[in-house]
C-alpha cells in the first residue's frame, strides 16, 4: 500500500478546500441557516410538532443531510474532474498508485470536507433549535457512511462527466430533488397513501429516515432497512469505481 | 542487464481506430540519451505513455529494469520520471507543493533538501512560494521538470521539453540533461528540435506513421546517411558543369560561380581528392573552397520523406 501517495492526494485535496473555504464550508452554512429561518421559524412556527418533536428540531437531520449529500458530491466530483480537466491526471496515472490508492485519497478527502460541514451545520442549528442525540454512535456512523458513499458517488461523476455541466446534472437534477421528496422537511408518513409507497422508491428516503432515528429514536422506516440501504449505496458505488478502474474507462485509452 | 527499457512488438490502435503504433521493438540502454524523432502524429507520444502506463498497449510486452509494466506496475513506474508535452499544471497551487505532491504521489517520504536542489537547479527557487499561474511559459516547463525530478527516478522521458521556451533556457536544459546523464539517469527524449537530438544524444531512433525507421548511434547515423558538400569559388564563371566532371554529383550556382561537389560521408577521402585532380585537369581555376556535412535535421527529413 502506497500510503504516502494517499496521504499527498488527501493533503492536496484538504489544501484546496482550505483555499475554496468560502465555496467548501461558509455557503452551505449560510443555506442552511436560511432554511432554519424560512421553514424552521416562519412555516416551522405553524407546525406544533411531528412525532412529538418540535418541528425546527425534526428537520435538522432532513437539512444536514441535504448538505452532506450535495457537498460530498461536489467535492469529490471536482476534486477527479479538475486534473482530468487541466491535464494533470497523467502524474496520477504514471505514478506508482492503484485504484484503491486513489479512491482513498480523493474519496476520503472529500468526506472529510463532509463531515466536517456536517459538524458546523449541527453546530449552527444548535444555535436555532434544541437537539437531542439518542444514538450519537449510530449519528456518527450514519454521518460517515453517508459521506463515504455519496463521495464515492461525486467520485464516479467526475470521471463520467465530460464538462463542467455534467457535473452538475446529477447534484441538480437528481439529488437534489430526490433529498427534498425524501423527507427532509416532513415524514413521509404525512403524505396520502399512493404518494407514501411512491415515496419508498426514493433511495434518500432511507438515508434520512436512519439520520433521523439517530436523533429523536422516530423513522420513516425501519433503522434496519435504512442501514442496509446504505450499505447497498456503498457495495454499487464501489463496484461502480472498481469497474472505473479496471476498463480505464474515461481514464486510459 | 544493459538495456533498461525494453519494448517488443507493441502496437496501439485507439477506438477510434486510428492506429497510432505498428509493431515496435526498441531496446534503451542504461544511461545513455536516447532521442526519439519523428513527425507529428508518429506515435513518439503514444510510445512513451504506454511505457509510462497512462495508454494500453492493444499488443506486445514493455520492460522496465527487468520488470513487466503490467504486473510490475508498481516497480516500473516508481523508476520512471515523465515531463508531458502540454504545459499541465493546477494553476492554482504553489510550486512548493505541487512538487511536494508528486514526491509523496511516488510513495517518497518528504525530502525538502532534495526538492530545494532541483529547484535551484532549475532556477525556480525563489519562485517556490508562487501559485502556478503567475510563472511564465519556460516556467512552467521548467516546472513540469522539476516535478518528473521530485522523486529522483533512474529514466527521464521528456517529451518536447524546449517547445516554446527561449535559446537560453533551452541551452540550461541541456546541462541539466547532461548532469543527470552523469548521475546514471537514462534520458529518453523527444523533440522537434533535431539540434537538440545532434547536441545531446546518444543514439537516435526515427520512428514515422507509426513504425520504428531505424535506430542508430548518433555518429554512425550522420556517417551513414549524412552527406557532405564541397564548395568551390571558382575564378571565372562556367555556363554549365564541363563533360569532363559529369560522371561526379555537382551543383552549379545560378551564377556559375560556385560549383559544388555532393559526396556520401563514408566516401570522404579519395573522392575529394580524385574530384580536385579532375578540376585541375578540366582548367577550372577556383578562389576559394570549403566544406560543410549535412545535419541530423537533414539526414532525419530526408529519412522521413523516402518513408512517404
Amino acid at each position: 500500500m502506497n500510503l504516502e501517495a494517499i496521504g499527498a492526494i488527501y493533503k492536496y485535496e484538504m489544501v484546496r478546500a482550505r483555499r475554496t473555504v468560502t465555496q467548501t464550508i461558509v455557503s452551505p452554512v449560510i443555506s442552511t441557516a436560511l432554511y432554519f429561518v424560512v421553514f424552521g421559524a416562519a412555516i416551522g412556527s405553524r407546525i406544533q410538532s411531528v412525532a412529538g418533536v418540535g418541528y425546527g428540531s425534526f428537520i435538522v437531520p432532513g437539512l444536514l443531510m441535504l448538505s452532506l449529500l450535495g457537498q460530498s458530491i461536489s467535492n469529490a466530483s471536482f476534486g477527479i474532474y479538475f486534473p482530468r480537466f487541466t491535464g494533470t491526471i497523467y502524474e496520477i496515472l504514471s505514478a506508482p498508485v492503484s485504484p484503491v490508492e486513489i479512491v482513498l485519497g480523493y474519496a476520503g478527502a472529500a468526506a472529510t470536507k463532509s463531515v466536517i460541514l456536517g459538524a458546523i451545520i449541527l453546530l449552527t442549528a444548535g444555535l436555532f433549535v434544541p437537539l437531542h442525540f439518542l444514538h450519537p454512535v449510530w449519528m456518527v456512523a450514519f454521518l460517515v457512511l453517508t459521506a463515504v458513499t455519496f463521495s464515492l458517488v461525486g467520485f464516479i461523476i467526475g470521471i463520467w462527466a465530460d464538462g463542467f455541466e455534467k457535473l452538475q446534472i446529477v447534484p441538480l437534477l437528481i439529488v437534489t430533488p430526490l433529498t427534498f421528496l425524501g423527507g427532509s422537511f416532513y415524514s413521509i408518513d404525512m403524505l396520502p397513501r399512493p404518494w407514501r409507497t411512491v415515496a419508498l422508491f426514493d433511495p434518500v428516503v432511507y438515508l434520512i429516515s436512519g439520520f433521523r432515528w439517530s436523533f429523536y429514536g422516530i423513522a420513516d422506516v425501519n433503522v434496519g432497512v435504512s442501514l442496509a440501504m446504505t450499505a447497498a449505496f456503498l457495495a454499487v458505488s464501489l463496484a461502480i469505481v472498481w469497474w472505473i478502474f479496471r476498463t480505464g474507462y474515461r481514464l486510459k485509452t | 542487464m544493459n538495456d533498461i527499457i525494453e519494448i517488443c512488438g507493441v502496437s496501439k490502435t485507439y477506438a477510434s481506430g486510428f492506429t497510432a503504433l505498428k509493431g515496435v521493438d526498441l531496446a534503451v540502454r542504461r544511461g545513455e540519451i536516447f532521442a526519439l524523432l519523428g513527425p507529428n502524429g508518429a506515435g513518439k507520444t503514444t510510445l512513451i505513455s504506454i511505457v509510462c502506463g497512462i495508454v494500453r498497449p492493444s499488443s506486445g510486452r514493455v520492460r522496465v529494469d527487468g520488470h513487466d509494466i503490467v504486473s510490475g506496475w508498481r516497480k516500473t513506474r516508481s523508476l520512471i520520471g515523465l515531463v508531458p508535452q502540454e504545459l499541465t499544471t493546477d494553476a492554482f497551487e504553489s510550486v512548493w507543493n505541487t512538487v511536494s505532491f508528486t514526491r509523496g504521489l511516488f510513495g517518497l517520504r518528504a525530502n525538502p533538501a532534495h526538492l530545494e536542489q532541483v529547484l535551484r537547479a532549475l532556477s525556480l527557487w525563489d519562485k517556490r512560494h508562487s501559485r502556478i499561474m503567475t510563472l511564465s511559459g519556460g516556467m512552467k516547463r521548467r516546472l513540469l521538470i522539476a516535478k518528473a525530478l521530485a522523486h529522483e527516478p533512474r529514466i527521464l522521458f521528456l517529451d518536447e521539453p524546449t517547445a516554446g521556451v527561449d535559446v537560453d533556457l533551452r541551452h540550461d536544459m541541456w546541462q541539466l540533461v547532461s548532469r543527470l546523464r552523469g548521475e546514471g539517469v537514462t534520458v529518453i527524449l523527444t523533440t522537434h528540435y533535431i539540434e537538440e537530438a545532434e547536441e545531446m544524444a546518444d543514439r537516435v531512433g526515427v520512428i514515422n506513421n507509426g513504425e520504428l525507421v531505424l535506430v542508430r548511434e548518433k555518429s554512425d547515423l550522420m556517417r551513414e546517411f549524412g552527406t557532405k558538400r564541397l564548395s568551390l569559388r571558382l575564378r571565372r564563371p562556367l555556363a554549365e558543369v564541363p563533360e569532363a566532371l559529369s560522371a561526379w554529383r555537382l551543383e552549379l550556382s545560378g551564377d556559375g560561380g560556385e560549383l559544388t561537389y555532393l559526396y556520401d560521408a563514408q566516401d570522404a577521402g579519395e573522392g575529394v581528392a580524385g574530384f580536385l585532380d579532375r578540376v585541375r585537369d578540366a582548367g577550372i581555376e577556383f578562389t576559394d573552397l570549403g566544406t560543410t556535412e549535412s545535419s541530423l535535421e537533414d539526414i532525419f527529413v530526408s529519412l522521413v520523406r523516402q518513408r512517404q
